[in-house]
């Protein structure tokens, strides 16, 4: 049960503020390690709110290309603009990201979203309200004092969403955050992205899984070789996509 | 071998009525060794966590030197402070030499590498894991430093363990700057050093015996913490 005294709150920003921080603009943006450019001279331009879904086959830059976004790492050469203005610290503490393999502190799953909080400095009252909060969305309640590590794989990931969310970002990101759950858990994480999209969060997702693609997307932008072959609606992208690697990936063909 | 059985059943009765000058020695033991380790605790856990997330000019030098002094002889250390607190040392209008001060500087000095290096090598394994994470949390380095510190909290008793060891046993450093002074400074280990020089096997053997028990004790606790450690995932 929710402490009475403590007062219900949505964990929603408002409904408009995504838009404060779209269109993300990304201008001839390359990423290089070892001499390999991983994100070569690529133009991309999201306006849309809703989910974006990032596809692409392996080592397409996909994963790169998110934390690019999020500024997690910096690009060898190119701009990143949000609303117009460069990626920076302030930027960064609208947004969040899950990960692929969930990272979940040594601690209580409570702790764990109760940490994130105190990072973000929201202050203490407020932060027990969203922990609860948080825990409720994830269906976690029973087991917030349970140490995070010891959770199933699917209770982690739900856990790693929840804490993102906890931060009411305008935009977070998510690294494959299913490939490694069973269909259940694949659903329960797909059913909060779909929760928080209608809470005005713009989703940027990346995923190999063609089937959660075409339940989630609004609009997906496909990557091969470090560049865009193809960013569309989804309709139109499922129902005849134009680019030769989307059309092979799409047929279930090896895209190299 | 007459001699042996008899200093032996000496030794027991001396640890079994808590025979006062043996008392004396291992709580004066135990003050010096557990002050040393809680305040090289204190910069050892500062200085792993900030090598281990801060990046400055010199970090690998400093690095290579804290996992050096690890296996620093403790007479070496001892030799240093000696000079260091002798009257014509640099900090010898203090008046420290022969006092348990000097004794527990001295042991400061040797434990702090042990657990500063252990400290780092904790902090640098979950950094690899948090780091992107944290990143993305909009951690400072500080708070990044305090979550690494708290999430390796076991891994960081066991170093502590270790550290209480080392300065416990060690004999070297702390009969050179502490003296030996029967009341004063006076430890289980160079209690043990002279009185089997005396012959007082027996005395000697109950202070091997009752140190012999703080290792095992010690190694025990270890143990516990690293299995309680796994079980939740903590390790």
């Amino acid at each position: 049960m929710l402490d009475p005294k403590i007062p219900a709150r949505p964990l929603q920003p408002s409904p408009d503020r995504a838009h404060i921080l779209l269109p993300l603009e990304l201008r001839r943006l390359t990423y290089a390690a070892n001499g390999k450019r991983v994100i070569d001279d690529l133009d991309l331009t999201i306006a849309e709110r809703g989910i974006t879904v990032i596809m692409g086959p392996n080592g397409a830059g996909k994963s790169v290309l998110l934390r690019l976004m999020h500024g997690l790492i910096a690009p060898t050469s190119g701009e990143i603009l949000w609303g117009g203005h460069s990626m920076g610290r302030e930027i960064a503490r609208r947004q969040a990201m899950v990960f692929q393999k969930p990272v979940l502190l040594r601690r209580s799953a409570k702790a764990n979203i109760w940490h994130a909080l105190g990072l973000r400095g929201i202050d203490r009252g407020e932060r027990e309200a969203r922990v609860i909060e948080a825990l409720k969305l994830a269906a976690l309640e029973g087991r917030a004092s349970i140490p995070a590590r010891i959770l199933s794989g699917g209770e982690q990931q739900r856990l790693s969403l929840a804490r993102a969310l906890s931060l009411e970002p305008e935009v977070l990101f998510l690294d494959e955050p299913t490939a490694s759950l069973d269909p259940a858990s694949t659903l329960s994480i797909e059913g909060l992205l779909i929760d928080a999209r209608h809470r005005g969060i713009k989703i940027i997702v990346v995923t190999h899984d063609v089937g959660q693609a075409r339940r989630l997307a609004q609009d997906i932008v496909f990557l091969h070789h470090g560049r865009i072959a193809e960013h569309q609606l989804s309709e139109s992208f499922f129902a005849a996509p134009q680019s030769e690697a989307a059309r092979a990936f799409l047929a279930g063909g090896l895209v190299l | 071998m007459a001699d042996l059985t008899e200093a032996f059943h000496t030794a027991l009765r001396l640890i079994g009525t808590l025979d006062p000058k043996l008392i004396g020695i291992v709580l004066l033991s135990l003050k010096v060794s557990l002050t040393a380790v809680v305040i090289a605790s204190t910069i050892a856990f500062g200085l792993g966590g900030a090598l281990a997330v801060y990046r400055f000019p010199g970090r690998g030098a400093v690095t290579a030197t804290i996992s050096a002094l690890m296996g620093l002889p403790p007479v070496i250390a001892g030799l240093f402070v000696y000079l260091l607190l002798s009257n014509t040392g640099p900090l010898g209008v203090l008046q420290l030499l022969y006092t348990p001060m000097a004794m527990i500087i001295a042991q400061v000095i040797i434990v702090v590498p042990i657990v500063g290096a252990l400290t780092r090598q904790a902090c640098e394994d979950l950094l690899e894991e948090y780091d992107e994470q944290l990143r993305s949390l909009g951690a400072s380095s500080t708070a990044i430093v305090r979550t690494l510190l708290w999430d390796g909290r076991y891994r960081l008793i066991t170093a502590v363990l270790a550290g209480f060891g080392r300065a416990i046993a060690e004999v070297g450093a702390v009969m050179i700057v502490g003296g030996n002074i029967d009341h004063v400074t006076r430890t289980m280990t160079t209690a043990i050093a002279l009185e089997t020089s005396k012959g007082n096997i027996a005395l000697a053997l109950a202070l091997g015996i009752v140190l012999l028990g703080i290792a095992l004790a010690v190694n025990a606790a270890l143990m516990g913490v690293r299995r309680f450690a796994l079980r939740l995932a903590y390790a």
